[in-house]
């Protein structure tokens, strides 16, 4: 798919709790076509610290306004920065980069995502349900905080919850979740996004009840289009850049 | 040019510009050997810099001469090998392969290596270790070779007269200087290997004055190159005596950098009065 490099007009800055907020970005003029699971490079400030761009997951595309929406965690220097962006601001992108989560062959699909890990799976979701899928979603967090945008979720299919203290949802980890516990699942494909502890129990479960699992990654980058290599995985083939060959890649694939 | 390992086989970069307007590309590092390189993770961001310990990943040079070199003989710039290798054999051999591939019409010799026979150091940080492989691959490379100098030794410009009397017919420099960084909050190191190559603007008054003090010492053209991100950094180097520049990390922030620095190189001439940008070359006033 081809890459570009353009200016977004921010049109919106929508703080959700002291942590997260989601950017409304406007392409200058007719957006290209961006899949679920891509992810954007974005220019920060270039100050002493946030010199390189910082990677973030597409959340959202509206194809008719030529918007894109990207949920940010503010967790550094550079996320911080991405969270104080005003109406009107420019947003320097490379876009869009990475391949894409697949769509399944069999109806029944959970999508699990934890922490600034459910971005891509809104966007996903949508897809999904473009297509004829009937998504069911499994969000965790720390606390009921953490839970966010889910409003924007229940539109697209069923969410559960579940929050390590219990504040809402099942208390505990998504692997708690009923959805994930019982004998005979009834799940065909699951996607998953997260902290990589998550991903790794996720990806566990799937293969132990022959379940296809895509996980995305969230390596360190420095370039984010395959031209640095420093963001590689471990693979059954050696080391493939989770930039190119990934971020989603099929968790069998993954030496986990 | 660009720098070898910050782009790829240029093909990354193809829906951004147009890379004929490059004068060259230095491709990945190249080995005898395929290499799978270092663990994760490779790279930490430092202030206006970053450290890489990429371990010159790579397929091997007969892989690069049968499945890379017919995608890319025929764009339209100076396709540049960049040679590494941790025995004076191995050098010797991937520029004998290099060599025979039409359409790549130089080598760089990249000597910031370990030199595993004479216990890891560097074959870049000693004159004679320096000089016995530069002599080594004139014997068998006949087209240009540019010997790519290592910043992490005492005295430069003594490196670089060595390389320059062995065969070089250019020197290209710096290298990555050797850093580390430690995560205070977990205490652990940010890459793998501990230490990394730290590139970036941070290391450019380093690298300008690495570039002035070979200018002194050596005839050959100089390739200049660390922390160059845009038109003004490209002259400094010129001025201080380089005549040619690389531009390496700077690709990852802006991948058109490269292009916008021709045009503008182009425009500082004008400018300023200059018929041809080679007039710029240590064009320094003291
Ligand atoms: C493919 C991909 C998609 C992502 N999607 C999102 C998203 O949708 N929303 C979101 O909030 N975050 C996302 N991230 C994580 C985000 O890139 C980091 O949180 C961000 O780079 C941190 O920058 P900082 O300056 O705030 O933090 P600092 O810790 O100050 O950053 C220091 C350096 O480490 C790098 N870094 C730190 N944490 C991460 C991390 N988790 N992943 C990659 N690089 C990191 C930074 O890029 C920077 O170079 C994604 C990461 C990847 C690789
Ligand atoms: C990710 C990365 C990989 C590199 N790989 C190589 C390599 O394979 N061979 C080499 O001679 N130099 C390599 N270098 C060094 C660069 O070519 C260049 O000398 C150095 O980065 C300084 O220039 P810069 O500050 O413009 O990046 C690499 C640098 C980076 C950042
Ligand atoms: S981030 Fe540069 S190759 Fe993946």
């Amino acid at each position: 798919m081809k890459k570009y490099i353009d200016d977004f007009k921010v049109i919106q800055n929508e703080r959700l709790n002291d942590e997260y907020v989601i950017l409304t970005l406007k392409h200058p003029g007719k957006m290209p076509e961006m899949m679920p699971g891509q992810f954007v490079e974005v220019r920060v400030d270039n100050g002493p610290n946030t010199f390189l761009r910082r990677p973030i997951s597409i959340h959202d595309v509206d194809v008719e306004a030529n918007t894109m929406k990207l949920l940010v965690q503010e967790i550094g220097e550079g996320t911080r920065l991405m969270g104080k962006l005003n109406e009107g601001d420019i947003c320097n992108l490379v876009y869009p980069l990475g391949n894409w989560f697949s769509l399944p062959e069999k109806p029944r699909v959970l999508l699990v995502g934890g922490g600034c890990g459910i971005a891509p799976l809104l966007y996903m979701g949508r897809h999904l349900k473009a297509n004829g899928f009937k998504p069911q979603f499994l969000l965790g967090a720390r606390s009921e905080d953490g839970l966010i945008a889910l409003d924007a979720f229940r539109e697209l299919g069923e969410v559960h919850t579940t929050t390590e203290d219990g504040s809402v949802g099942t208390k505990g980890y998504v692997i708690h979740h009923p959805v994930m516990r019982t004998q005979t699942p009834e799940i065909d494909q699951i996607y998953t996004c997260g902290p990589e502890a998550m991903m790794k129990v996720v990806a566990k479960y799937a293969k132990n009840n022959n379940i296809k699992c895509e996980v995305s990654l969230e390596n360190h980058m420095a370039c984010g289009f395959g031209a640095c290599l420093c963001c590689i995985a471990d693979t059954l083939d050696g080391h493939k850049c989770t930039c190119t060959d990934g971020p989603v890649f099929d968790s069998t694939y993954l030496k986990w | 040019m660009t720098a070898s390992g910050t782009f790829g086989y240029g093909e990354e970069f193809m829906d951004f510009f147009d890379i004929s307007c490059l004068g060259g590309v230095l491709v990945k590092g190249t080995t005898l050997e395929h290499r799978e390189g270092n663990a994760y993770p490779r790279m930490a961001e430092t202030p206006q810099g970053m450290l890489n310990a990429v371990g010159l990943q790579n397929k091997g040079v007969h892989y690069f001469a049968e499945h890379i070199y017919p995608r890319i003989k025929d764009y339209d710039t100076h396709m540049l090998v960049n040679v590494s290798g941790s025995t004076i054999e191995d050098y010797i051999k991937t520029a004998e392969v290099v060599n025979e591939l039409d359409n790549i019409p130089g080598i760089e010799l990249n000597i910031s290596c370990p030199n595993v026979k004479e216990g890891g150091m560097a074959f870049g940080t000693s004159c004679p270790s320096a000089v016995s492989v530069v002599e080594a691959v004139r014997q068998v490379y006949k087209k240009h070779l540019m010997v790519k100098l290592s910043p992490n030794v005492t005295n430069i410009a003594e490196i670089a007269a060595a390389v320059e009397g062995a065969g070089a017919d250019s020197i290209s420099l710096i290298n990555t200087l050797l850093g580390m960084a430690i995560d205070a909050k977990t205490r652990r190191p940010l890459l793998s290997t501990i230490t990394g190559g730290l590139s970036g603007p941070a290391v450019k008054p380093v690298a300008l004055r690495m570039v002035w003090q070979v200018a002194q010492a050596v005839k050959v053209p100089i390739v200049g190159m660390g922390g160059i991100m845009n038109t003004t950094d490209a002259i400094e180097f010129m001025l201080a005596g380089a005549s040619a520049i690389q531009v390496g990390t700077a690709n990852f922030i802006d991948p058109c950098v490269t292009e916008k620095i021709v045009k503008g190189l182009e425009a500082y001439c004008i400018e300023n009065g200059f018929d041809k940008v080679s007039d710029l070359v240590g064009a320094m006033e003291v």
